[in-house]
């Protein structure tokens, strides 16, 4: 018989239920009529006989179950336990809002992160084949990720054998012409070949190709999609249409696919093409590119990376005037792309996760709780005739329904915190970590959810379900019979709640370490004044402002108008700001010290003579620079601390000549030392740098730097505005704050997303734990009442009963700490990465975690405890 | 009382469907009949005969129609239908190459 026709005909049986039952329990009448006769006729007395025929029978209501569920449909059960469930949970309504809240916190928590995992780490990066592609540098004893120069990548593409394609890139404001004025936009320069390297396609229009490069051809760039959205209106005629960038005419040829994003340039509007035609591009020791390369199949990255290495090696044999000690460096472009991210998202992760198991746990014990309090409704209905099976399904209902309800919850909190997460990152930040945007409820997100809320909803059905499989009917019926239950669930609650308790300690001891280390990075010695600082950067292009004296004359226009704005206590000018990526560094050598085979490499900055005075900077010895130092005097320089430390160790460095060329051309005197500037990111290391007088080697890019006397925020508009005064071509960028910019630079940034999130589960773990103790000590105070009446009827002292209460409680907690400290010196490995200037293993964050924690499970103690104490004795005793 | 031996387990329905083949009865003289046929061997629990007649109505192996015993009582009388009896014949198929196997491997070498 096939499967429908049974269906069929059960469905035919359901119509007909009631008339069915009547007639099955006619028929057992009959048959228990029959019965009793028969043991009549063997010669019982008739009353016994009838007693012996009903114990034979069995219990019937059992029996007209069984027989009913032979014949219904599974999902009729299955309905029925359902409504059963709902109606359960809706009579104690506390206990279903707690477990549904505390769940959905868990399970939203890991949802959220969740999402940013996928979309970073999981999702495969937009490119062909990602897998095979590496990002190339050279490296020079600052560092290993510092670009190559155009005619070194030249060499790298035709010598290689390793790689079937290789290309370049450099991020590069352009400055475009609008009809309100010249405005800076993101952009980056490729090598034709760069978006095929990468395997994309434009979505609209052509790919650069290599007549692009060609000098004399009109210049074109590809524009990401966003950027035709949003400066195109995503009109398709854009194609064809041309743009004035850096004062070059350039044609628009194609638009990149929404999807695609190429986070080491980003964010990104115009990628334009990257000519030889540049002066920098002529020049062997003139850096401004990153590599992009794809391996030929079968080469292994290590292979490749030995390969390049062997060609930068011989450049540097050959050109040791510009190559000597330039050697190559190759990473994988996830590597690059995700590098930063990835052991923060897993320490997220990892803290959401034992959000969530903690939040398990909880509701776990006081689903206990409540499953020892139904034992006598569990025992009452199986002596009823509910088979096992029966009992156990209705639990694994309930379990589900729970599991299932905060899931949905869950999902949807999840959907707000996402967003809030996202927020908690600075915009530009976020720009250029273009993967994040697919953050979001998409399926993986969902079945992730799916997946956590089953798995949530066996442990909540099958933890109670074993419950009552050990239990006995008959013990569940005795009266006073919970003793022994009592101490099952007391000693495996206590177990529970251990967990607890250690798995919050070692969120607390992340949270703590996150902290701390945040701490320490927003207060590292900055070697300036940071409040007070407003910032902003001009660009001039164009022809008037080709020229040193032009350029000189619109620092002194600049300098006169920005300084009469109310409020603006000084002025001045770098060509780079503090807390940047410390780089634009150069060679230089120690006039007197023979050329040998050091490699000395500083970073420079043209700075305004005021310009230490205006950071307030911390002058060591010597001078600043003064106002006329300009290029009819001497050539000095001021340096800073780590200079002298590298260079010049146990001397004065005051008095003694630097020069840029390896020959001693055009030597500069050191003039003063200066307490390090942090140039670098917050948590780099110093950097030697050298400061020259802009006067002396002038420039077309004015980062500006004014101290103000009101806050230095509202002052940003009228500087734009000032600027703007002056000529209306000056492209003005990013006015901002010296504050915000020390607030949202990617490292403080990164800090403060782990830590406010780590630090956020910590509180919830807190929290969460220390109700669960309170659960198990107030329920063991609620079995022990009658004990606890006993010894005070027998002289026991109030105090003695806080004693008795507050040991318990505090071995538990003294276990739980002891856990939470071995595993949080066994996670920090995890931590350890993300931590600045603080040890994995900071003793003080540990004793402060202890007390917290002992501090809170006091309190959630005190009270079971001072109720245990406030026992009347004769009530207690009298209660049973 | 000693304890009797259980049947062996699935064995029920067949018993009930070979019972019935003789001729449509009612659940108590399925009952009694068994026990009769066993010689008091085995003994159909009436917790189990009840569900199991229900599985075979639904399977339809078996029809029921209430009717009147000699003793003018409604009772409900089960009557084997064709795929009943076919069912019968797979099972008792079944049983037997069971029996012999077992008894093949109960034997002595």
């Amino acid at each position: 018989m096939n499967w429908l026709a049974r269906t069929l005909r059960k469905l035919f049986f359901i119509a007909g239920r009631d008339r069915r039952n009547r007639e099955l329990e006619e028929e057992m009448a009959f048959h228990r009529g029959l019965a009793e006769k028969e043991l009549v006729a063997d010669g019982l007395p008739p009353d016994r006989a009838h007693y012996a025929v009903i114990r034979q029978f069995g219990n019937e209501a059992r029996l007209r179950d069984e027989s009913a569920a032979a014949t219904s449909l599974w999902c009729e059960t299955a309905l029925h336990d359902l409504r059963f469930a709902v109606r359960q949970l809706r009579r104690s309504p506390g206990f279903a809002a707690t477990a549904i809240l505390i769940l959905t916190l868990g399970i939203g928590a890991a949802v959220a992160i969740f999402s940013f995992v996928d979309a970073a780490l999981i999702r495969p990066l937009p490119y062909r084949d990602s897998s095979r592609l590496a990002i190339l540098y050279e490296s020079i004893p600052l560092g290993p990720r510092f670009h190559l120069s155009y005619l070194d990548y030249l060499d790298w593409k035709q010598q290689n054998t390793v790689f079937s394609s290789l290309d370049v890139y450099a991020p590069y404001g352009f400055v475009l012409q609008t009809p309100a004025g010249s405005q800076q936009v993101d952009g980056v320069r490729v090598s034709a070949g760069f978006f095929r390297t990468l395997g994309v396609t434009p979505v609209l229009g052509r790919d650069l190709d290599t007549r692009d490069e060609q000098p004399n051809q009109q210049r074109t760039a590809l524009l990401s999609y966003a950027a035709w959205q949003r400066r195109f209106g995503g009109r398709k005629d854009v194609l064809g249409q041309s743009v004035t960038l850096d004062g070059n005419l350039t044609t628009i040829v194609g638009v990149l696919p929404r999807t695609f994003h190429f986070a080491p340039a980003e964010p990104a509007d115009f990628w334009g093409i990257e000519r030889s035609t540049g002066g920098c591009e002529k020049r062997r020791d003139c850096h401004n590119l990153f590599g992009v390369a794809r391996l030929k199949p079968g080469v292994s990255f290590n292979a490749a990376f030995a390969d390049i290495r062997t060609i930068a090696d011989n450049l540097a044999r050959q050109y040791p005037d510009s190559n000597r000690d330039q050697k190559a460096f190759m990473l994988p472009i996830t590597e690059v792309i995700l590098g930063d991210i990835r052991p923060i998202l897993l320490v997220v992760l990892a803290g959401a996760s034992l959000l969530l198991l903690i939040a398990a746990v909880n509701v776990a014990s006081l689903l206990l709780v409540r499953t020892e309090r139904r034992r006598r409704e569990t025992a009452v209905r199986g002596a009823l005739g509910a088979s096992r099976a029966r009992l156990i399904r209705q639990f694994v209902t309930e379990g589900m329904v729970l599991a299932l309800s905060s899931g949905v919850l869950g999902v949807l909190s999840a959907w707000g915190a996402m967003d809030m997460f996202l927020r908690l990152l600075p915009k530009d930040m976020l720009a250029s970590m273009p993967y994040l945007e697919r953050v979001g409820l998409n399926p993986a997100v969902l079945a992730f959810a799916v997946l956590v809320a089953l798995a949530g909803g066996l442990f909540f059905s099958l933890l109670p379900a074993w419950r009552v499989m050990a239990a006995d009917i008959r013990d569940g019926l005795a009266e006073g019979a919970r003793g022994s239950s009592g101490t099952v669930w007391r000693r495996f609650g206590s177990h529970l709640v251990v967990a607890e308790l250690a798995m919050a300690v070692v969120l607390l001891v992340g949270a703590g370490l996150l902290g701390k280390s945040l701490y320490r990075l927003l207060h590292t010695d900055l070697g300036l004044v940071p409040d007070h600082l407003a910032l902003l950067a001009v660009v001039a292009t164009g022809h008037s402002y080709d020229s040193a004296p032009q350029q000189v004359a619109l620092e002194r226009q600049l300098q006169s108008r920005l300084s009469m704005l109310p409020g603006v206590r000084s002025v001045a000018f770098t060509t780079a700001l503090p807390l940047g990526d410390a780089d634009g560094t150069s060679t230089f050598s120690i006039v007197g010290v023979p050329p040998d085979q050091v490699h000395r490499e500083v970073a420079v900055r043209d700075v305004s003579a005021n310009y230490f005075s205006t950071l307030e900077a911390r002058l060591v010895s010597g001078r600043y620079f003064v106002e006329d130092e300009d290029a009819t005097r001497p050539r000095v320089v001021v340096i800073n601390q780590q200079l002298a430390k590298q260079y010049f160790p146990g001397q004065n460095p005051i008095g003694r000549q630097v020069s840029f060329s390896s020959n001693g051309k055009a030597p500069m005197q050191i003039v003063g030392l200066i307490d390090d500037i942090q140039e670098g990111q917050l948590d780099a290391a110093p950097r030697a740098a050298m400061y020259l007088p802009f006067l002396q080697s002038p420039g077309n890019y004015f980062a500006v730097v004014i101290r103000t006397t009101q806050r230095e925020d509202s002052l940003l508009p009228v500087a734009v505005a000032a600027v703007h005064q002056v000529d209306p071509r000056l492209a003005v960028d990013e006015p901002i704050t010296m504050a915000e910019r020390l607030h949202d630079s990617p490292s403080a940034s990164l800090h403060r997303c782990s830590a406010w999130l780590v630090g956020g589960f910590a509180v919830l773990a807190l929290v969460l734990s220390t109700v669960g103790l309170y659960g198990v000590i107030a329920y063991s105070v609620g079995q022990r009442t009658r004990e606890i009446g006993v010894r005070m009827a027998l002289g026991a002292q109030r105090s003695s009963i806080y004693r008795l209460i507050l040991r318990q409680a505090g071995a538990l907690t003294l276990v739980g700490i002891l856990f939470g400290l071995t595993g949080s010196l066994a996670a920090t490995s995890l931590v350890g990465k993300l931590l600045f200037q603080v040890r994995s293993w900071d003793l003080t964050t540990l004793a402060a975690v202890a007390l917290v924690l002992a501090a809170a499970a006091m309190v959630a103690s005190f009270l079971p405890a001072h109720r245990a104490a406030s026992v009347n004795p004769t009530e207690a005793l009298h209660a049973e | 009382m000693a304890k009797r031996p259980d049947l062996l387990p699935g064995t029920l329905d067949m018993l009930i469907l070979k019972t019935l083949s003789r001729a449509p009865m009612h659940g108590y003289g399925i009952a009694l009949s068994i026990k009769r046929q066993s010689e008091d061997v085995l003994t159909v629990e009436e917790g189990s005969l009840y569900p199991a007649l229900q599985r075979l109505l639904l399977q339809g192996w078996v029809k029921a129609e209430w009717k009147m015993t000699e003793t003018k009582r409604r009772a409900r009388f089960y009557t084997l239908t064709a795929a009943g009896r076919r069912q019968l014949g797979l099972e008792l198929t079944q049983f037997e190459q069971m029996i012999a196997a077992i008894g093949r491997v109960l034997q002595d070498a």
